[in-house]
């Protein structure tokens, strides 16, 4: 008998809320009154936080998600999605294995890590300098 | 050399945009339990750091903590052995054996006299010399003695470096005692744990990395960002301790309902750990969301704390004095009830009737 | 030593040693006082024989008449605490375990949050009965040193329980190791103060009863 024949019934714990996900729906509406009113950005790491079993699911569902998904491929696909409630994005940053590395919530106008850095537009101009100063390919 | 070795200009090399460096500074911020708006500071100190050499000594052990190690997510065993580290010397992952290895080792050590970083794992015996566990010939007391003397730093990684762990415990026939009872004169970390979570291990490496220096200790030099809150404290099943709802048996209606585990032997709120909120398995869960309680791995003496399974109000050992304390008890007062009684009888022997006469004279 | 050792010492040898004393102590003084017997009372009882001895139990379980509203703090404070002690003491999950794994013994408790209560109910009689004590001149010229040691004895294991289990002032483990440490100074002291009381009191009053059943008068 192989492991995929032993038959596995995956029972759900059910959502009991140890208060979790007021909270941090609490701590959201004050960060979002502080970008109004100075543009401050605030950053929620969600790992660190002791969920209960489906606490993060719940949260999820009740930010939902909104106008915006982008994704970033860098060392690994990270997820940025702009929640129901604009000015508060959830960041999943993932390595190349998959694994989850960073989960943030951001309230902010836009996250840093979806401006391109100047480092990289400065890298950039140089390469497309590097290109246009060769001679263009004869078309023969 | 005209370009210093730092960690940014290596990525760079290796075709890594700054916004994937900054992706990595987040997760390492995550990593070290530093606020998340820190990155763009650790993007700026690694930018600048320095490849340090890392020697890792393995004695008495069980491999526990090398395999946690190599579970971690974040960075990749790959990329901190390769990228933010100088991985010398290390048993269980080095191709290496023999002489070459020793040698090696040696020579990293010469090298950078005073600057590398040296990880312990495993208790080191001291019975009769220390013969009971040796390396090449050399036994685990000299060759920590030897190598502390030019660490920067000196971490203890897993309960047994840290407190002296399994075998330390009753009747710890080899003599083991921590890393700190024998090496007095360094910087010393303890990431207690049998094993301690890996990104507790990575996270404290990267600490280092990142700022050139140790991060903040508690009492027991056990880094506070991951050591600073008890289980109990962190614990979401926290309500149902306040509520006074305990599961009573394995399996049974309250455990069943994801109750406190306390009746069943959890050490959680003696236990100095970041379990509850790290969690293991890339956040999968720990031991009190499993089902079993909390067994007090990441404190000194926890084999010897009176049973796994038996709650913190229940006696730690079985109670042997009752017996020969009652019997003692009995037989004094026995004895001094026969002396009340004799008392009793020579006062009324020497009782002497008195007349109204004898009372005139 | 350091706190964790602490805690496995108080409730391992710790524990062992209190019991062990106690046990001792109490076979010691119940057999001292037992086997001292009496002479056979000759007089005839008045009721059933023993009747007075139940009688006197109850009896004097209430205050004597006249005697509330003379000194009420001693009657209310009194019951108060030792009620409040027994709820404590007897109810609460944690003791409850403890008695279960001594002697096999297990019943319910009452939930966390009532015993909370009931324990600050109990400190604060105990802390009435104190001051009552040292104000009162009758109550402060008859008190000795043991009786403000034995209030002691008893006041700490109450208080140090409670901090420990509310996480104050020491870190838990520290915390619950001293609670453990008190109880077991009032276990060893128990019988050789006035706490002796504990095993003796319905016993006396149930002899006293009997032998004022065969006197002149009922009492």
């Amino acid at each position: 008998m192989s492991l995929e024949n032993i038959s596995i019934k995956v029972e759900t714990a059910g959502v009991f809320s140890v208060g979790n996900v007021n909270a941090l729906l609490s701590e959201i509406a004050a960060g979002l009154a502080k970008v109004i009113a100075t543009g401050e950005t605030t950053v929620i790491d969600l790992q660190s936080l002791p969920f209960a079993p489906g606490e993060y699911e719940q949260l999820r569902q009740t930010l939902g998600q909104g106008e915006v998904t982008a994704r970033i491929e860098a060392i690994g696909t990270s997820e940025v999605i702009e929640t129901r409630c604009p000015g508060v994005w959830w960041l999943t940053h993932c390595n190349i294995e998959g694994d989850i590395v960073a989960d943030v919530i951001e309230i902010t106008a836009i996250p840093e890590i979806l401006k391109s850095q100047p480092e990289d537009v400065c890298a950039g101009l140089d390469r497309l300098n590097a290109m246009l100063s060769q001679p263009a390919p004869r078309n023969d | 050399m005209a370009d210093p070795d730092t960690l940014e200009k290596r990525l760079a090399q290796q075709g890594i945009s700054r916004r994937a460096f900054l992706k990595f500074c987040t997760a390492m911020a995550t990593l070290m339990a530093l606020p998340p708006g820190t990155a763009p500071a650790i993007a700026a100190a690694l930018a600048k750091a320095k490849r340090p050499s890392v020697i890792w000594l393995s004695f008495q052990e069980c491999t526990g903590c090398t395999e946690s190690l190599t579970r971690s997510y974040s960075p990749t065993v790959e990329s901190l052995i390769f990228d933010m580290i100088s991985l010398d010397y290390h048993h269980t992952l080095q191709a290496a054996s023999g002489f070459g290895a020793e040698k090696s080792r040696e020579d990293a050590m010469k090298e950078s006299y005073g600057k590398y970083l040296l990880l312990v794992d495993g208790s080191i015996p001291t019975k009769d010399g220390g013969i009971y566990s040796t390396i090449a010939g050399t036994t685990n007391l000299d060759m920590l003695k030897q190598a502390a003397k030019g660490a920067a730093a000196i971490i203890s990684v897993g309960t047994c470096a840290a407190f002296g762990g399994i075998p330390k415990a009753n009747p710890n026939p080899t003599g083991a005692v921590a890393v700190s009872d024998i090496v007095k004169d360094k910087p010393i970390v303890n990431i207690s744990g049998c094993p301690p979570i890996p990104a507790v291990i990575t996270g404290v490496l990267a600490h280092y990395l990142t700022f050139g220096a140790l991060p903040e200790l508690d009492s027991l030099n056990r880094p506070k960002a991951f050591y600073g809150e008890t289980i109990h404290d962190r614990c979401y099943r926290r309500p149902f301790y306040d509520q006074g709802k305990f599961a009573k048996t394995f399996d049974d209606e309250g455990a069943r309902n994801g109750w406190c585990l306390f009746e069943l032997g959890c050490k959680g709120p003696v236990t100095h750990n970041a379990c509850a909120t790290t969690k293991w398995n890339g956040g999968a869960g720990f031991p009190i969301e499993a089902g079993h309680g909390c067994l007090g791995c990441s404190e000194p003496d926890f084999w010897d704390a009176g049973g796994f399974y038996k709650a913190l109000s229940m006696p730690a050992t079985p109670l042997t004095l009752v017996t020969g304390a009652a019997v003692t008890g009995a037989a004094v007062g026995v004895g001094i009830s026969i002396a009340n009684r004799m008392k009793k009888g020579a006062a009324k022997s020497a009782h002497q009737t008195a007349t109204f006469t004898d009372l005139e004279k | 030593m350091n706190a964790m050792q602490f805690l496995a010492w108080v409730r391992g040898p710790g524990l062992d040693i209190s019991v062990g004393i106690l046990l001792l102590g109490v076979i010691w003084r119940l057999l001292e006082i037992y086997t001292l017997g009496r002479k056979p009372d000759l007089a005839p009882a008045r009721r059933r024989a023993g009747a007075s001895g139940w009688h006197t139990l109850y009896r004097r379980s209430l205050p004597a008449p006249g005697g509330l509203s003379r000194s009420p703090i001693s009657y209310v404070g009194g019951y108060t605490f030792h009620i409040g002690l027994a709820i404590v003491v007897f109810l609460f999950a944690p003791h409850i375990l403890l008695a279960s794994s001594l002697v096999g013994l297990s019943w319910p408790g009452l939930p966390s949050p009532v015993i909370d209560g009931v324990t600050v109910i109990t400190l604060a009689a105990m802390l009435v009965m104190l001051f009552d004590r040292i104000n009162k001149p009758v109550k402060r010229y008859l008190s000795t040193f043991e009786d403000y040691f034995t209030w002691a004895l008893t006041f700490l294991p109450v208080l140090t329980g409670y901090l420990a289990v509310k996480h104050l002032l020491l870190p838990y483990a520290t915390m619950l190791a001293v609670h453990i440490l008190c109880v077991e100074l009032l276990l060893i002291a128990l019988p050789f103060t006035k706490l002796f009381h504990a095993i003796t009191v319905f016993g006396s009053r149930w002899y006293n009863g009997q032998i004022n059943g065969r006197r002149g008068v009922p009492v």
